[in-house]
């Protein structure tokens, strides 16, 4: 029997070494064969090309904390657009002396954002710390009590304005996605209709329209002196919108369940809400974990487009500055540094989103 | 199987009827998959049901908890008829257990997540009582040092002796067995076989669909056959391996028994 002979001397044996040291990995990744090669050229060729003048462009030849007429004589960026207009960029028309509140809502977030991020903390505290953190990051904007000023929502605007239309447009989203996804499963004729009809309905429009209709159409709706905040309906257009695209990618999670998973909680006597919540969607859910942050990242990048109905967001008070004639013509520099922070927003989600893959992937 | 672990079937049974059956029907679209199936389950009996494939086992024991709707006849379960009613029907299916042939464990749960989940959403137990409750079960099933690990990483003997764990945990009055063991590598059967055995020793009432036909003689007061939607023939395991009556039971006996 040599097919068993040989098991004892196995462990010995090491798999076969492919290439040594840093010139081995050199000639295995980049230069193993004639195409790769040229690729491998030309690919150097380009970064040689643009990575050295932006550089030159961004750091060395750069001016940063100038007027705009320094800035025309310089031959790099100029940043200074971004430090002598920062305040407005971040903040747009809220009053500059009372800038420091949503500059405190803004921490409160992050702070609560970056708490939430460690699963064990999803507990009972954490909900009521975020109701509090809620109710304070509205009283700090709009003020009008405890001696705070009030404060207009026509004059918020900014970062602030952002992560108000994005986060709560988000978080409302999804579980309103979730419920749609499963209307859209319901054995029951008339809500399986309605939902189908309404993810269709709101899928068949872009956005834009949308927030056309919530700031245009839906006012002549209204009885006669009643006004909605043009703010939440923005929020509820995007709500709306995103809801329906959530739904949809939460109903591809669903059809990948077996059926014996509903088989077995039923048989051990859960009803439809308890089999759902404990044993579908847990696991549902899970598996759409990245293409539903795909979806949360494009509705953040969505926002911006509230520029239309006029409100301030962070893009439109970035140009808002570049019409100010001072700082015309310095456009690159101001939407490099929007684009920075719209990608770090977004870097950040789908970085969580690894994250959590990786954290409930265990057992599988 | 082991002749001591076998089981004696020349037990009195008590008359009471857990389940009955009477003249129950139905269908998957126009294709009639059970016409007109009679049967009284007592309680503490044990009955094996064995057929072709398509001959509607499976979709019978199915049946009785509702996991399939019939549309003809009665099915009475522990004095409840199953209706549309929903109530009924979750009430029925806290009372029954069910044992599949994929396991069909939560692979999102830990094994003791898996055996609490039931007694603690649907009995209303205290976590800590279910736990307890899940480790006597888990002991059971001789699989209580993997109470912490999840279904994936178990072999397949162990995630169906956890799934019976699963359902023993609701302190069923029946247990309904779908083919428990043909998803098994066989180096794995016997150990299911075995928790199921110990089962029978301790009068569970039990109705298994399977072909493992030692376990039928050895522990079944009965065993049918069913073909075509129908129960063709039922008799004591020594009647029907030894004397079967109906042309098709022998013939699929010959088939099954090299």
């Amino acid at each position: 029997m040599t097919d068993i002979a040989h098991t004892s001397q196995k462990e010995g044996i090491k798999p076969p070494v492919v290439s040594v040291g840093v010139i081995g990995w050199i000639k295995a990744n980049l230069f193993n064969g004639w195409f790769n090669s040229v690729l491998t050229v030309v690919t150097l060729l380009f970064l040689w090309k643009t990575v050295p003048p932006f550089f030159l462009w961004a750091f060395m030849d750069s001016v940063w904390n100038t007027t705009g007429q320094v800035c025309r004589d310089a031959g790099g960026a100029c940043w200074s657009i971004i430090s002598s207009n920062l305040r407005f960029i971040l903040f747009g028309f809220y009053p500059y002396d009372l800038q420091w509140r949503p500059l405190l809502a803004m921490i409160i977030l992050f702070v609560l954002l970056y708490f939430s991020q460690n699963r064990k903390h999803w507990k009972k505290p954490l909900a009521y710390a975020w109701i509090a953190g809620l109710f304070i990051m509205g009283l700090l904007l709009r003020g009008g009590l405890f001696g705070l000023d009030p404060v207009e929502s026509t004059q918020w605007g900014g970062v602030p304005l952002t992560l108000l239309l994005s986060v709560f447009g988000l978080t409302a989203a999804y579980p309103l996605g979730v419920v749609l996804a499963l209307g859209r499963q319901s054995k029951m004729r008339a809500i399986k209709t309605l939902c189908i009809v309404y993810i269709e309905l709101i899928r068949g429009v872009p956005l834009i329209s949308l927030l056309f209709m919530s700031s245009i159409i839906f006012p002549l709706l209204l009885p006669e002196g009643v006004t909605i905040n043009k703010i939440l309906r923005a929020q509820m257009a995007i709500i709306l919108f995103t809801a329906a695209y959530i739904a949809e990618v939460v109903r591809g999670g669903l059809q990948g369940m077996s059926r014996g998973q509903y088989e077995a909680a039923e048989s051990i006597g859960l009803n439809y809400y308890q089999t759902m919540r404990l044993v579908i969607l847990p696991q549902a859910l899970k598996i759409v974990i990245p293409p539903t942050v795909s979806q949360l990242i494009s509705a953040f990048k969505d926002t911006s487009l509230v520029v239309i109905i006029a409100l301030y967001d962070l893009l439109k008070t970035t140009q808002t500055v570049l019409s100010n004639p001072e700082w015309m013509g310095f456009s690159r520099e101001a939407y490099v540094f929007v684009a920075i922070l719209y990608f770090l927003g977004c870097f950040s989600m789908s970085n969580y989103s690894r994250k959590l893959e990786k954290e409930l992937s265990r057992g599988d | 199987m082991d002749k001591e672990s076998s089981v004696t079937t020349e037990q009195k049974l008590s008359d009471e009827a857990i389940i009955e059956i009477i003249d129950m029907h139905k269908w998957f679209g126009d294709f009639h998959v059970l016409q007109g199936i009679n049967l009284t389950v007592h309680k503490q009996e044990r009955i094996v049901i064995c057929g072709p494939s398509g001959s509607g086992k499976s979709t019978l024991i199915r049946c009785i908890n509702r996991l399939e709707e019939h549309q003809r006849g009665r099915i009475i379960v522990d004095g409840i008829e199953l209706t549309n009613n929903i109530k009924n029907i979750e009430k029925i299916r806290a009372e029954v257990g069910m044992v599949f042939q994929h396991f069909n464990l939560f692979p999102h749960l830990s094994i003791l997540e898996n055996l609490t989940l039931g007694p603690i959403w649907v009995r209303k137990t205290p976590k800590k009582e279910a736990e307890e409750t899940a480790m006597y079960y888990l002991e059971k099933v001789h699989i209580a040092e993997q109470a912490k690990k999840y279904p994936g990483q178990l072999s397949g003997g162990q995630q169906q002796r956890v799934a019976i764990a699963r359902s023993l945990c609701m302190n069923p009055k029946v247990m309904l067995f779908d083919e428990p063991t043909s998803a098994l590598d066989p180096e794995m059967i016997k150990e299911v076989l075995d928790v199921m055995i110990e089962l029978a020793q301790e009068g569970m009432t039990m109705i298994v669909v399977s072909h493992e036909m030692g376990f039928a003689k050895s522990v079944a007061h009965r065993v049918l056959f069913m073909d075509f939607g129908q129960i063709v023939e039922g008799n004591t395991p020594r009647e029907f391996f030894e004397n079967p009556q109906h042309d098709r039971t022998k013939l699929f006996l010959s088939q099954i028994l090299h």
